[in-house]
């Protein structure tokens, strides 16, 4: 066991914290009102009344310039050009978390479709996407799902044909987020009707302002976040939009899947809203008693602290493994989504629980503790239990990949 | 940087795990837990401690292997892994450590060979000063000790008791000290011993510098909660083990049950929530040694969250083996109740929480 990153690690970490003195207080000219959200979810919080006022995309363009995101991505495409370094990454992660300056923008851009160009893509694909996005000018959504595809995505039946030199598309996706704001879309269409189901699938890149797309916003439980459905009729896009061949969306797809779900509960995150929770439990009282001082409270509280360092050990471990070839982490990754997004449901439950009726208040009501966050927390974090590969399915990952156990037998067509 | 048990640890893990797992069956655990062949659990106490696992935490000037508690950890793992029916958390754990920290230069000089040579051995009984059932305890009066120790661990051939007052003063009893009287307690978990001790003005040894310094009481107790965690995490894994090799054996309905989602997705709640307990155990012994402003929560925590992981595990990896689970055939209960012990010893999970609280300044 050696804990130490070593002494050209402190000096990074030193540059990182300055960074972060320099911007603490950093706060965005707001262009859209999802930013409160999206800060409560990723643990941050930004204060409404500072100074310093950047735009989102302004704060990426100083971030990538400084190495603190898109590090090893190359200086043509408008990355940093650095090399890959877990571990600046991870000190880059605490750091930011702990001072609570916004880290760059996420997003199915930047997060999904930059790694699959830059592994799948065409070098003219690279030079007119890559820049754009990690710059948050331009912003994509992602169309996998279907109605009658969910966890079972390699029966989608969205269709492209390719007439006349065009990829002509027609069908729906689901649950497409942030479709409303995006100016383009990468989605799985079926191009190869004759094929084997995983086969048949094309990755196809298209710009939401062509004409026969039609955006209907689904609005979920929280209110807030909201998804959509997307109608594609006779939708006209060029060939080469296409990503890789024919008939290798599947592989495009998954080669970029498992960064999702690895991303969806960031323990840095879940460390933010922990010391937020017990936070708040020093200051609220019932009858005047603190909340931290009622021991069945407590209780919970120290539970949740337990698995927290629990997934705080553990990504250390998994940090470990990538930079120490040879090292085994069995089920390492494959549990990830699982127990990160089961933990940040249960925390945000605690805190509304600990709160009682103040717990259920929303939106715009006097009383909210932490602007609501935790009840919309709560909330959508049952919606990453559910997206992004349900828990069941990871159950069905971890127990046949990971413990090597039979997949359930095929049931022939039910009548 | 590297996170994880060295290369030697895991060599010596993967050693004492293949050890009881290769040489012992179910039916021998069996007839030692019963008491029917004393000659076999000597055996393979002799075949542990010719690895060394007594002299790992005696420091190399007294003759010991000098390694630090994450060592002793990967030997805990394994011996869960295989319910090792022998001493080990009290004996060559908290023993040694209270004796290092809290000894004289003669106390050290004089036990640590001992327990190197493996000529003196240690019961440890540490209950009362984490939580006081049934009015026991300990008083200490000068050199002279009167009270009772319950739920003393290790203590079946031991030599010297290791005791502690509510005040965390620790002190060595001789076993043959006349006022000593030992009366054996029959817990579930009948692969380690179990004793109760009454003390009627017994000579005390004690260990002088627990006298001046707390803390030191406070340091022996994490060293043996985080071993009874690694304990309960050998156990929980071989039990994980043991459901998903039965789930793929066991037809029903023509096919493996290890085939149906209800069966799997019990093996993967299993497997998931114990993943992440390995780095949990291995940074809070890390800490021990290493970063002690962080050692006693994470000790705490360790114990309590992976007590709680462990207890979940035993339940339904016996549920996955259906009715053989129960059965004292299959001998699965060895484990389960392995883990049920190791979570009661020095403070169960919500006694341990409510101190981990403290240690944060929560509960004012």
């Amino acid at each position: 066991m050696d804990l130490n990153y070593g002494a050209e690690y402190d000096d990074f970490r030193k540059d990182v914290q300055a960074f972060c003195k320099e911007y603490q207080g950093v706060s965005f000219k707001s262009e859209s009102n999802d930013n409160e959200m999206s800060d409560a979810l990723s643990g941050s919080s930004v204060n409404k009344k500072a100074a310093k006022e950047v735009t989102r995309s302004e704060w990426q363009k100083i971030l990538i310039e400084k190495g603190f995101i898109a590090r090893a991505i190359p200086k043509e495409y408008g990355g940093y050009g650095g090399e890959t370094d877990i571990i600046k990454s991870r000190i880059i992660a605490t750091e930011f978390s702990k001072a609570k300056v916004p880290g760059g923008m996420g997003g199915q851009g930047i997060d999904m479709l930059v790694p699959t160009l830059l592994e799948w893509g065409t070098e003219e694909q690279k030079q007119q996407y890559i820049r754009p996005t990690l710059h948050g000018e331009m912003i994509w959504c992602q169309g996998y799902s279907e109605p009658n595809a969910g966890s079972d995505l390699a029966s989608l039946q969205t269709k492209a044909e390719l007439i006349d030199g065009n990829w002509v598309i027609n069908g729906q996706k689901i649950w497409t987020s942030t479709a409303q704001y995006s100016q383009m879309m990468f989605c799985l269409v079926r191009t190869e009707p004759e094929a084997s189901k995983h086969a048949g699938i094309s990755f196809i890149l298209i710009p939401m302002e062509t004409p026969g797309i039609e955006i209907r916003p689904l609005v979920d439980m929280t209110l807030k976040a909201g998804f959509n459905e997307v109608f594609f009729d006779d939708v006209t896009v060029p060939e080469e939009n296409i990503v890789a061949k024919r008939g290798e969306g599947w592989s495009v797809a998954n080669s970029v899947l498992g960064h999702e779900r690895g991303s969806l509960a960031d323990p840095n995150a879940t460390m933010n809203r922990l010391n937020t929770l017990i936070n708040m439990m020093k200051e609220q009282t019932i009858d005047g008693r603190r909340l931290i001082d009622i021991p069945s409270y407590r209780d919970r509280l120290m539970q949740v602290q337990g698995k927290v360092m629990a997934s705080q050990a553990h990504s250390l471990r998994l940090l470990s493994s990538k930079i120490n070839p040879g090292q085994n982490v069995k089920l390492g990754g494959m549990i990830q989504k699982l127990v990160g997004t089961e933990l940040r449901h249960e925390l945000e439950g605690l805190a509304i629980d600990v709160l009682g009726e103040i717990g259920t208040l929303y939106e715009d009501s006097p009383y909210l503790k932490e602007d609501g966050s935790f009840q919309f927390t709560y909330m959508y974090f049952l919606g990453l239990i559910i997206g992004g590969g349900t828990n069941q399915i990871q159950k069905n990952i971890i127990s046949e990949r990971g413990l090597g156990m039979p997949k359930e037998p095929k049931v022939t067509e039910a009548s | 940087m590297f996170f994880g048990l060295s290369e030697e640890q895991e060599q010596f893990h993967d050693y004492v795990k293949k050890f009881l797992t290769d040489n012992v069956t179910v039916d021998e655990i069996r007839k030692i837990a019963s008491g029917e062949d004393v000659a076999l659990q000597q055996e393979i106490y002799g075949g542990l401690i010719n690895l060394g696992i007594n002299a790992l935490l005696v420091p190399e000037e007294h003759g010991g292997l000098g390694a630090d508690l994450l060592s002793a950890v990967a030997v805990a793992q394994g011996l869960g892994a295989g319910v090792g029916p022998i001493p080990f958390a009290g004996a060559y754990v908290m023993a040694p450590i209270a004796l290092n920290l809290a000894g004289s230069e003669a106390q050290k000089k004089k036990y640590l060979s001992q327990i190197v040579s493996n000529e003196t051995k240690f019961g440890v009984g540490l209950s009362e000063y984490v939580a006081a059932r049934e009015d026991a305890g300990i008083d200490l009066s000068g050199d002279k000790a009167n009270g009772k120790a319950l739920f003393v661990i290790d203590g079946d051939e031991a030599d010297y008791f290791l005791l502690a007052n509510k005040g965390g003063v620790l002190f060595l009893v001789d076993a043959k000290d006349q006022g000593v009287e030992v009366t054996k307690l029959t817990s579930v978990d009948k692969t380690r011993s179990y004793l109760e001790l009454t003390l009627k003005n017994v000579i005390a040894e004690v260990l002088p510098e627990s006298e001046k310094n707390p803390e030191i009481a406070k340091k022996v107790l994490d060293a043996g909660r985080i071993i009874f965690a690694a304990d309960s995490l050998g156990a929980s894994e071989s039990m994980i083990e043991k459901a998903v090799s039965y789930a793929k054996e066991r037809k029903q309905f023509n096919r493996v049950i290890g085939s149906f989602q209800a069966v799997k997705h019990m093996c993967a709640e299993m497997a998931s929530d114990l993943e992440p307990c390995y780095a949990m155990l291995w940074q809070a012994a890390h800490s021990f040694d290493h970063s002690p402003e962080e050692a006693r929560l994470q000790a705490c925590q360790a114990k309590s969250h992976i007590s709680e992981v462990a207890k979940m595990v035993s339940k339904k990896a016996t549920e996955v083996h259906g009715g053989m689970g129960f059965t004292d055939l299959l001998g699965l209960h060895y484990w389960f109740k392995r883990i049920g012990l190791n979570r009661q010893l020095l403070g169960g999970p919500e006694l341990i929480r409510e101190e981990a609280a403290e240690i944060q300044g929560f509960n004012q």
